[in-house]
């Protein structure tokens, strides 16, 4: 096993490229678990969801406008999608306790699951980058793709976006006042249940993104949320429950120890992420940062 | 702990279905026992969980792991020892039992959903070595065309030790489950903190409850290979530990039975309906909301509400 500094810092960009992706999902998935209370499962379904979307709309246009409007359309077709599950059938088990909740989500992924099926069948599919970001650059020698670059830099983005929308706007400082005490939020008179639907979707929302934003770097096909969903929730749960930089660090150490375990024993590189966030829960059971719960 | 039971009607009722199941394979084809034996297996898994999810409150989130294991165990202990081949069928329940000692040891510090992700996580652990570990576990294609001694290398008799067995861990199992044991692990299922104050160890008990519960999962797995002569990585994924979840649910969390009634509804769904149509899973998820609206006690449980009033308090004294 040979390699040089290059190889060390390509494979670290990647690792913290596979990080934002996982970080988009999993601030998503933590917003809903921090404000709603809901282990939502069903959020690597909206992903995969998110991702065969991103393959339809760019197919329907030519060239590498498709795969921009893509990245736009496809989350909102989420969004409009968690949107009417929350009002149809959500809304109405908010009293539940978790194992309900959890298994109820699982439902709902199940049959989203077959609906992704009969809509776009059980081939694979796969999306092209735009022209703007094929190819790699070089980095010491050593090639890197242009992709991972732009996601290492739309991660901080969505992450300020999201810090933004927490903190500075009011629907997001009343879903942070409901996510610790949804009870006294009522009595000030906001309709709790509008709050929730719009945490709802907005988490979702991000589900979406991060399906769009995968797209290119995978092959799209049936199955990939139950792969994602798992590394989603373990990384929430690393992190604290429904701290969105929990989620940030969760991703990183997810994503770290996936990408070094290819560089050093690629047999068992997906092990690595496990052992490590088995090592952090038995260090930190809590999480690493303050959960909302 | 059985002079009631033997004297009840329900005693008649289960003698009488256990006569029919053993005679069924006389005259029924072949598709249909085996389906049988499929749901048998199946519901040995389902009431292992529920011996800790519904009558131990433990979030246990990953006990398709367990299962996994024990029929890997005995499917290693077959191909690639030559040990007799009865030896591997008891090391595949104890491995699964160890493993669950392991696992069980960190996760009862924790409680509730964390003491759940912990186990999701250390069982992916587990998992993500298996599907890898390719000379020794054959990775994502797992073991195929394992070797069964003589006695139950047809369908026939692998119907009946199934079946045998079956029977002999229901009867365990309820014995442990109205054993002092087993009520206190239904005890601190109600409320944990008063178990604590009158001295019980409370984190013991979940981890005798574990164990026990694994060691049947373990059962389970080598059942599923004497059936099945092959193992999968796909035993030890989380979706199916969330699959067995789901029968206990269907067929209700409090009752002993549901889950068998939980499982043999998931098979046959899969089996019948898999048959016309692709889409099963869509038909699972909507009986699935459906039960989680209007029976949260399950079917089983419903049933049982309606016979026996008293029944439906337990199961709102368990949320």
């Amino acid at each position: 096993m040979t390699f040089g500094p290059a190889e060390l810092i390509c494979q670290l960009l990647v690792g913290i490229s596979r990080s934002m992706l996982l970080f988009i999902v999993c601030a998503g998935l933590s917003f809903v678990l921090g404000v709603l209370r809901i282990p939502n499962i069903a959020h690597g379904t909206l992903y995969m969801i998110g991702a065969f979307a991103t393959f339809s709309v760019t197919k329907m246009f030519a060239g590498s406008a498709g795969f921009w409007i893509a990245l736009i359309v496809a989350p909102l077709l989420v969004a409009v999608v968690s949107l009417v599950a929350e009002r149809a059938l959500f809304c109405h088990l908010y009293q539940r306790e978790h194992l309900m909740l959890l298994l109820f989500t699982f439902a709902i992924s199940l049959i989203l699951g077959d609906l992704v099926k009969i809509v776009w069948g059980a081939e694979y599919k796969s999306v092209s980058a735009p022209a703007l970001l094929k190819g790699s650059i070089s980095i010491l020698g050593a090639s890197f793709p242009r992709y991972n670059l732009f996601l290492i830099l739309i991660g901080p983005l969505v992450a300020v976006a999201i810090w933004l929308f927490t903190n500075k706007t009011k629907i997001g400082k009343i879903s942070r006042a409901a996510a610790v005490d949804r009870e006294m939020v009522g009595v000030l008179g906001i309709n709790v249940s509008w709050v929730f639907a719009i945490a709802f979707v907005i988490g979702c929302y991000l589900a979406g993104v991060g399906g769009a934003l995968v797209a290119p770097t995978v092959s799209i096909t049936l199955g990939m949320d139950h792969t994602l969903i798992i590394e989603a929730f373990l990384i929430v749960i690393i992190g604290g429950l429904g701290n969105m930089w929990g989620a940030l660090v969760g991703s990183l150490i997810f994503g770290l120890t996936h990408s070094f375990g290819v560089l050093f024993w690629p047999q068992f590189a997906i092990v690595f992420p496990y052992i490590a966030v088995v090592i952090v829960l038995l260090l930190r059971p809590k999480g690493l940062l303050k959960s909302v719960w | 702990m059985f002079k009631n039971f033997f004297h009840s009607k329900g005693f008649g009722l289960v003698a009488g279905i256990f006569i029919i199941l053993f005679i069924l394979p006389l005259f029924a084809p072949r598709f249909y026992v085996y389906i049988l034996a499929l749901i048998y297996v199946t519901s040995l898994l389902a009431m292992s969980l529920n011996m800790v999810v519904g009558h131990g409150g433990l979030f246990q989130f990953h006990h398709g792991v367990f299962y996994g294991v024990g029929a890997y165990a005995v499917a290693l202990m077959l191909t690639k020892t030559s040990l007799p081949m009865w030896v591997g069928f008891i090391v595949g329940p104890v491995v699964a039992a160890i493993t669950g000692l392991i696992i069980g040891w960190f996760c009862v510090r924790l409680t509730r959903l964390y003491f759940g992700m912990l186990q999701i996580s250390l069982g992916s652990l587990i998992w993500a070595i298996v599907f890898r570990w390719y000379s020794f576990t054959g990775g994502d294609d797992g073991i195929h065309g394992i070797p069964m001694p003589s006695l139950i290398s047809s369908l026939n008799s692998s119907y009946y030790f199934i079946l045998i067995i079956l029977v002999v861990c229901l009867i365990l199992m309820y014995m442990i489950l109205k054993s002092p044991f087993g009520s206190t692990l239904q005890a601190i299922r109600d409320n944990s903190q008063r178990c604590e104050a009158v001295g019980i160890n409370v984190r013991r008990y979940q981890l005798g409850g574990i164990v026990v519960a694994t060691f049947f999962a373990g059962v389970a797995g080598v059942l599923f290979v004497a059936l099945e002569r092959s193992v999968f990585a796909e035993m030890l994924f989380w979706v199916l530990s969330l699959e067995i979840f789901i029968m206990c649910l269907l067929g209700g969390w409090f009752t002993f039975a549901g889950p068998i009634l939980g499982a043999a509804i998931t098979v046959a769904l899969r089996t019948f309906v898999g048959k016309y149509t692709e889409y099963w899973t869509l038909i699972l998820g909507i009986m699935l909301i459906l039960v989680i609206f209007f029976l949260p006690e399950g079917v089983m449980g419903f049933f049982q509400g309606l016979f026996k009033p008293g029944m439906k308090e337990v199961a709102e004294r368990g949320k």
